[in-house]
């Protein structure tokens, strides 16, 4: 992979922006369908020329010493999952333009050029191989989705707004501290290299000398600033405000890739950094997410808007994220990864649909648009497509990932011992999975729920509508050609797991291995937890 | 004493300067009075290159300190004097508009100008002050013509009252230093700082630092903390800053909190941060490396309280020039964080001094554009100082606007800014100096900040414009002031490493203990000629 590939994708859409500012408000938008487009065709070009028989390494590396004072460089370098996510960016790219042409009719320039910017500073995240530049990216994604939110949102907007910076920017002040801590860590005698660096190799090798106790505080930490982003109960509460607020498009990319941002920081940080810490504290995290599963796919069963229940349900498909990923094993990390791929295409397609709705009715309210399929035949087929993969349906993506990170989560430690073909342990066990599980039943629930009242049925229409001007009464050739690729990635990656699997199994068993390999007390905890089943059977039959 | 003149030139320019000024100003011919701003500006620049080209003080117990605060000063001088300039200029030229021709008794131009030198010389003095008696005339050389410039920089009765309230409040926080200063004679002898250092570790050596000493120290700090505008001595600021015109605020947000600085730096270094480590005798006073106790526990108390109380109280505020004034008190609670880790180690990221210092002068830079914005917008005849001014901003005065966007973030640490490049040490020198539960709440108030930042940033670049443009200030200096300190926030960023390493070498004390930390201040020297040498 050229060394050029990812620093010019990181650029041209800032350049974009410029050109976009620079430009005529009228070709705005051709200007950024035309950056956004060539950024997705040199995506595809990083696609081809990446080498995926060596996926767990990183590839198109460049280093620029930035702030020696600091210790910090401009480096920048993908591995397979940092490159799908960074392909999952730039697709979603044009789509999100597109998506705009007919909903954005005022301060068009602004409204493209922090589009373009956003971009610009999503790539960045998943490409960034030093820390500093990680979060330097990590943070400046709020200030065009805060502009995005607050000045094309709907009539709440300035609220969800700065409820989302808030939000997110104290939870990422923490994590800064507790990414700060490795670093000094990493700086100081004991441990590390004793050099001032942010360089994500480097700091992990030392991250993983620290005691429990320190990886336990400074896994504390940076969670706070991630889980804010997935979002992770109890922190998702800014989540639901902000996607109903936002603009088609931010939804679009607020569910697509800015919650990846959380999970991706988990996985190459909390997985990466602190390793002893996630596996002490693995049963309280998954507990939350469980939370978060169940609690939020019932919020989503009483929602009247039918953004807020895809926001809601958002919230509840990434806790099946973070609790693949909890479970410390190849098939429950994978499945996470993919289930990252997966959400934001689904997710996103969703989103795109309801804006669709929105923009002929003017309204998401469940209570006054049903039977829609006599109307709209052509756009009741794509939701009821969508909605099928969110809820899992096999055959279509999202079954993939949701049960690989239930079968991670299933298993326990207990495999350690008894060791069988393909099996690695997992930190969970099977009621944490069961549980977890009855949030597909009540997925199912509110998305089949959703469907009847919106597509099947009488139809209803609000009393006051009238047809669109620019707009056909059923989906148009534009609206077509932004869905058709989504629905195509979705079946194709659900009919054929394989090669996406191929791809991503290299770094996440890499990853896996190192998280056993440097928690050595994996099997004391193996044993301590044995030990507590034998002395609660030995209690049982004492009490018998 | 002589050879310290040698030291003293830049103070020595501003001087000469400042008797010139003071001459030009009372000229009878209006071309030549015109001059005094260009002459203050010249005078300030060369005696900022001298006090750079002159090298480290050796007197001092921070020798490598005193060129760079003297070159900080110097520059960030000449930025306020750009938004200065013209403050009371414009109401001399209306009086001249309206005929009434030139009264020598009415006319202030001179001094205003002449006290601005005033008190950068007594910024410059402090930061080569090595004597306790220098350095209570220093502090008060910088603070008294501000008193001065308060009152005089609007004809409002507010500057007045704002004037009467700082001189006041200025007078009880210096008497209460001065008393700091003479225990602290009577503990320990000497007025001298090498000498008060060398005595203090002699009493730590035979048990424990002299009570009288101690207590002298403490008072000190906390009569100097109302430079800093610290908790407890923090209670003028927002109405000080208020009553007086924008720019005068944009200078006292600066200067005498540098001085202060330097101040507290000064004093500190005394006692040192080396308790923990050298243990000498069994004595610990303090754990790991830290300040003696009690010093420790004040400065932490103050740092916390001034972030809290700063950062809450502004969020409450309505006025721009209120919100400013809060902030710059949490700002000056972030420093003491620094100042509290201390200068341990020769690199610049866990040395806290280093980083109190760069932020000094990052704080310095971006501050003057916030005010520079304010100080350049009319609102019927007033200063336009409600938030609902910068309403739309960046449409209507796009330089103005986006000034204040880029200083906003920049204040608030925002990534990609000057600001978030100069809070990282400060966290990072906390985390060094084992001091994470005040990291922590630095963090915190960071994200408390967010939310009034946010609002400056959001109301120019967001909101629709409401009625007519605010008007402006007939004196573009101010715009060009906001517009280079805008630039330096995003611009420094690049060439940031070169100022980090300066702020670095200026953090190396030069007498604190007298055996390891003066070999690590070699070791220090040695280490940065041997990197220039690669270079």
């Amino acid at each position: 992979m050229s060394p050029w590939i990812l620093p010019i994708l990181i650029l041209l859409p800032l350049l974009g922006a410029a050109l976009v500012v620079l430009s005529h408000a009228a070709r705005a938008r051709s200007i950024a369908f035309g950056i956004t487009l060539g950024a997705a065709a040199m995506g595809v070009g990083a696609l081809a020329s990446f080498d995926w028989s060596q996926a767990g390494a990183f590839q198109g590396e460049v280093g620029v010493p930035w702030v020696p004072a600091l210790g910090l460089s401009l480096s920048l370098g993908v591995d397979s999952i940092a490159l799908l996510l960074v392909a999952l960016t730039l697709l979603l790219g044009p789509i999100c333009v597109a998506a705009s042409a007919t909903a954005i009719t005022e301060r068009v320039k602004t409204y493209y050029a922090w589009l373009l910017v956003l971009q610009a500073a999503m790539t960045g995240v998943f490409c960034a191989r030093d820390l500093a530049l990680f979060y330097v990216f990590f943070e400046f994604t709020l200030i065009p989705m805060y502009v995005l939110i607050s000045l094309y949102g709907s009539t709440n907007r300035k609220r969800a707004a700065t409820k989302f910076f808030l939000y997110t920017f104290t939870g990422s002040i923490i994590a800064l501290a507790g990414l700060l801590y490795v670093v000094w860590v990493n700086a100081s005698a004991p441990y590390g290299s004793g050099e001032w660096t942010f360089d994500i190799a480097t700091l992990q090798a030392t991250s993983v000398q620290m005691s429990a106790q320190q990886q336990g505080w400074v896994m504390l930490a940076m969670l706070l600033g991630f889980a804010v982003k997935v979002p992770l109960f109890p922190v998702h509460t800014w989540l639901p405000l902000a996607h109903t607020e936002a603009p088609t498009a931010g939804s679009v990319i607020l569910a697509g890739v800015l919650l990846k941002l959380g999970t991706y920081g988990i996985y190459r940080f909390v997985l990466g950094l602190t390793p002893e810490g996630v596996m002490e504290h693995a049963h309280a995290l998954a507990v939350l997410s469980i939370i978060g599963i169940v609690y939020a796919g019932l919020i989503c069963w009483v929602q009247r808007d039918v953004k807020k229940l895809v926001a809601y349900s958002s919230v509840s498909h990434l806790g099946f994220c973070v609790l693949g990923m909890l479970a410390l094993n190849s098939v429950g990390v994978a499945g996470s990864v993919m289930y990252m791929i997966n959400h934001g295409l689904s997710t996103g397609a969703l989103f795109l649909l309801i804006g669709m709705i929105y923009e002929r009715y003017h309204t998401r309210d469940m209570e006054e648009l049903g039977g829609l399929a006599r109307k709209m035949p052509v756009w009741s087929t794509f939701m009821v497509f969508f909605a099928m993969a969110s809820v899992g349906l096999p055959g279509l993506n999202g079954f993939v990932s949701e049960v690989m990170c239930l079968i991670g989560a299933f298993q326990d430690n207990t495999v350690a011992q008894e060791p069988f073909v393909g099996a690695t342990p997992g930190r969970l066990g099977p009621w944490y999975a069961a549980v977890a599980g009855t949030g597909m039943i009540v997925a199912a629930m509110y998305l089949l729920y959703m469907l009847g009242k919106v597509v099947w049925g009488q139809l209803r229409e609000p009393a006051d509508h009238h047809p669109h001007p620019r707009l056909p009464t059923d989906l148009n050739a534009r609206e077509i050609a932004i869905l058709s690729p989504i629905a195509l990635l979705c079946l194709a990656i659900g009919l054929f797991p394989a090669p996406m699997l191929r791809a991503i199994e290299q770094p996440v068993n890499d990853t896996v291995q190192w998280v056993w390999k440097h928690a050595p007390s994996a099997a004391q905890y193996a044993e301590r937890d044995m030990q507590r089943a034998s002395t609660s059977i030995a209690r049982g039959e004492g009490d018998r | 004493m002589i050879e310290r003149i040698a030291w003293l030139w830049p103070e020595i320019i501003l001087f000469l300067a400042t008797c010139v000024v003071m001459v030009l100003g009372v000229s009878p011919r209006l071309a030549l009075r015109r001059q005094c701003a260009f002459v203050s500006g010249l005078a300030l620049f060369l005696a900022a290159m001298v006090a750079i080209a002159t090298g480290p003080m050796a007197t001092s117990p921070w020798p490598q300190m005193v060129p760079f605060m003297k070159g900080t000063a110097g520059f960030v001088g000449l930025l306020t004097l750009l938004v200065l300039a013209g403050t009371v200029d414009r109401e001399v030229d209306r009086d001249q508009e309206l005929g009434r021709g030139f009264a020598a008794l009415r006319a202030n131009r001179a001094e205003f100008y002449a006290f601005f030198l005033f008190s950068m010389t007594g910024l410059m003095l402090c930061a080569s002050a090595d004597d306790l008696i220098w350095l209570f005339l220093a502090l008060e050389l910088t603070s008294l013509p501000t008193y001065v410039m308060v009152t005089i920089s609007t004809r409002r009765s507010r500057s007045q009252e704002a004037g009467v309230k700082y001189f006041f409040l200025g007078a009880l926080g210096a008497a209460i230093f001065l008393y700091g200063f003479s225990l602290l004679y009577m503990g320990t002898g000497s007025t001298d700082l090498g000498a008060i250092s060398t005595q203090i570790l002699a009493q730590a050596e035979g048990g424990a630092i002299n009570d009288i000493a101690m207590a002298g120290l403490v008072l000190s700090l906390i009569g100097v903390s109302f430079k800093i505008a610290a908790v407890p001595m923090h209670f003028y600021t927002a109405d000080v800053y208020q009553g007086a015109a924008a720019s005068v605020s944009a200078m006292l947000a600066f200067v005498p909190k540098a001085a202060g600085f330097i101040a507290i730096l000064l004093l500190v270094s005394t006692v040192g941060w080396q308790w923990g480590v050298a243990d000498t005798a069994g004595v610990s006073l303090g754990a790991g490396h830290s300040l003696p106790e009690p010093v420790r526990l004040l400065l932490w108390v103050m740092a916390v309280f001034t972030m809290t109380v700063g950062n809450v109280l502004a969020l409450l505020q309505r006025s721009i020039k209120r919100i400013l004034a809060y902030s710059s008190i949490a700002h000056s609670g972030y420093m003491l964080v620094g100042v509290i880790a201390g200068p341990q180690g020769a690199r610049f990221i866990d040395n806290g001094v280093a980083a109190t210092l760069f932020y000094l002068l990052s704080y310095g830079l971006m501050n003057v554009g916030a005010f520079a914005v304010v100080a350049s917008m009319e609102h019927k005849g007033e200063e336009a100082d409600d938030l609902d001014a910068l309403r739309g901003l960046c449409r209507t005065r796009p330089w103005l606007g986006w000034t204040m966007v880029i200083c906003a973030l920049s204040l608030l640490g925002f990534p990609f800014t000057l600001g978030f490049f100069a809070k990282v040490p400060l966290f990072t020198s906390g985390i060094a100096a084992g001091e994470y539960a005040l990291v922590v709440i630095l963090g915190i108030n960071s994200a408390i900040a967010a939310f009034y930042y946010l609002r400056l940033a959001a109301l120019p670049m967001l909101e629709e414009p409401v009625g007519e443009a605010p008007a402006l200030t007939r004196v573009p200096a101010r715009i060009v002031a906001g517009v280079l300190s805008a630039g330096a926030a995003l611009g420094m960023v690049l060439v940031a490493g070169f100022f980090m390493e300066r702020a670095a070498r200026a953090a190396v004390p030069g007498l604190f203990d007298g055996t390891h930390a003066s070999q690590s201040a070699t070791d220090q020297i040695a280490r940065s000629g041997e990197r220039r040498a690669d270079e």
